[in-house]
């Protein structure tokens, strides 16, 4: 614990509360891995992760191993954000990125400039190791 | 059991302050509840119901502001569901009024947001609170208006719409406050200089954006019976509606909108269609806010906003008059608009608007829109009638 506290001190931004529900998520996304969860009673796949299946209710939940492979559903290019860690990153790409699986996930586009992003552009998962902590899902422009 | 004509609002108040740093949030409210009680023509004694919530306001703000009034109502609501939580709150207060919890119900708001210089658009933690959600999206760096931009991103994608188009909404609403006294920013504008203005969160440029002022207001909500024998002519509740939309586990189609479910309920709780309608007020954080209300409300068909919204038709004497005190593009936003929607739909519906005034105005709708479209938000709709 005292690790992630002078982590967060020299990472600005804000970082995820981990937990034991969404614990599965974070931990495969430190291996550079991506999974959803699938309901193992009525197969709804859903993001982001939670306890309980939101269409039957159920518990039982399995991960489902994802390529990574997304389109850019909407995006945006932020010039204007006064919190910590932001304000020294201005231009970012904030955006929806659709997977193949079908889900929608905010994120942010990296490894591009905000005028060579278009919407439907095949964009691919990159793991973004934040703090040892913690690693983010981002994405880029396929290759 | 319906609604309709069965409740009304009896007073209404909106505060003139725009910039009041000497003022607390507490003070401009109790001067925002007397103001609409004066017009009302009611003490405070006779109120005993109250409703209200403030993005400044700890989640029990509303016992506090009791407090301050010694109030100790019998019905009480702090409905907190973003902008639109005011729009609401008058349906609720006219849900309780007609099942017999109160009889004279206070809808009240006040905020010191731009003497306190909160960041309300762009401050990156206003998306960021601690709820699971929020894991999610927080270390992206969401704004509101970024969350907005993204909807206005993928409207021109899918429908083609320009940013000239979206340009038109500020620049009527820049219109309307010219001709409102008490509005912030009164000197017109033209399309060219929503352009020219710097892009906060691409598509939007900073006159795509609400301004952030000072504010409050109040409403006395009533049975129709008791408003008949009050000082003005009252403004009828026919319908309401009030919903939330989310990302849906990741599956949501975001070019819908709360509005379109609430919405609906309350056209068919009012019984008229939106071609009905006489003047609308809509929630203006950021003009694609205004273009995707009017699609999702059924005044124009999806998609269709961009041409909807050209020609002048917004406008004070167009075919529907949108936001004619000059909206949060122009004339306040202390953070939540909701109340000052349904205050001005009332003044029309009086005829009290003076060079603004809709001709004939007997039928208003309200909508207001809480929280962020890209993220999650709440819808509520107000149908009101001066008969
Ligand atoms: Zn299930």
């Amino acid at each position: 614990m005292a690790d992630e506290k002078s982590d967060q001190k020299k990472y600005a931004k804000p970082l995820p509360r981990i937990d034991e529900e969404n614990r599965p998520w974070w931990e495969a996304l430190k291996r550079h891995e991506l999974y959803i969860q699938k309901c193992r009673d009525c197969g709804d796949l859903r993001y982001y992760p939670r306890a309980l299946c939101t269409n039957c209710l159920s518990p039982r939940t399995e991960w489902l191993r994802c390529g990574g492979k997304a389109r850019v559903y909407t995006f945006t290019a932020t010039m204007q954000n006064q919190a910590p860690g932001f304000r020294e990153a201005l231009p970012y790409i904030m955006a929806y990125v659709e997977l193949d699986e079908g889900l929608k996930v905010l994120t942010n586009l990296v490894e591009c400039k905000p005028d060579e992003v278009k919407i439907g552009m095949p964009v691919e998962a990159v793991f973004e190791d934040a703090t040892p902590a913690v690693t983010l899902l981002k994405f880029r422009p396929a290759r | 059991m319906s609604l309709s004509r069965k409740t009304a609002l009896a007073g209404v108040y909106e505060h003139p302050a725009r910039f009041a740093p000497n003022k607390s949030m507490f003070q401009i409210m109790a001067e925002s509840v007397r103001g609409a009680l004066d017009d009302a023509g009611l003490k405070i004694q006779d109120v005993d119901g109250l409703c209200t919530t403030g993005m400044g306001m700890s989640g029990m703000g509303i016992v506090g502001f009791c407090d301050y009034l010694n109030l100790t109502p019998n019905f009480v609501d702090s409905t907190s569901i973003g902008g639109s939580s005011f729009v609401a709150q008058t349906a609720h207060a006219a849900a309780a009024i007609a099942a017999g919890l109160c009889n004279i119900a206070v809808v009240v708001y006040g905020s010191t947001a731009a003497s306190q210089r909160f960041a309300i658009g762009t401050g990156g933690a206003g998306l960021g609170g601690g709820d699971p959600c929020d894991q999610y999206e927080a270390p992206f760096g969401p704004t509101t208006v970024g969350a907005y931009a993204m909807m206005a991103r993928r409207h021109m994608h899918e429908y083609g719409t320009t940013s000239e188009q979206l340009a038109e909404i500020a620049v009527t609403m820049r219109l309307h406050a010219s001709m409102n006294p008490a509005a912030k920013y009164r000197d017109p504008i033209t399309v060219e200089d929503v352009m020219a203005s710097r892009i906060i969160s691409s598509p939007l440029h900073l006159l795509d954006c609400c301004i952030i002022s000072d504010g409050g207001g109040a409403l006395v909500v009533t049975s129709a019976e008791r408003a008949r024998d009050l000082k003005h002519k009252p403004a009828y509740i026919l319908g309401c509606g009030e919903t939330v939309r989310h990302p849906a586990r990741g599956r949501r189609d975001f070019m819908e909108m709360a509005a379109a479910q609430s919405g609906r309920l309350a056209f068919e709780r009012a019984g008229v269609i939106p071609a009905d309608i006489d003047m609308a007020m809509i929630y203006d954080s950021f003009t694609i806010t205004v273009m995707m209300t009017l699609e999702n409300l059924g005044f124009c068909k999806r998609g269709e906003g961009g041409a909807f919204v050209s020609g002048g038709r917004l406008r004070y004497d167009g075919a529907l008059p949108i936001n004619t005190d000059g909206g949060g593009l122009s004339s306040n936003h202390p953070g939540m608009r909701g109340i000052f929607l349904v205050i001005e739909a009332v003044k029309q519906l009086r005829g009290e608007c003076g060079p603004r005034q809709v001709k004939d105005c007997e039928l208003a709708l309200c909508h207001g829109t809480g929280g962020a479209l890209g993220t999650r938000h709440s819808g509520a709709t107000l149908v009101l009638a001066n008969q």
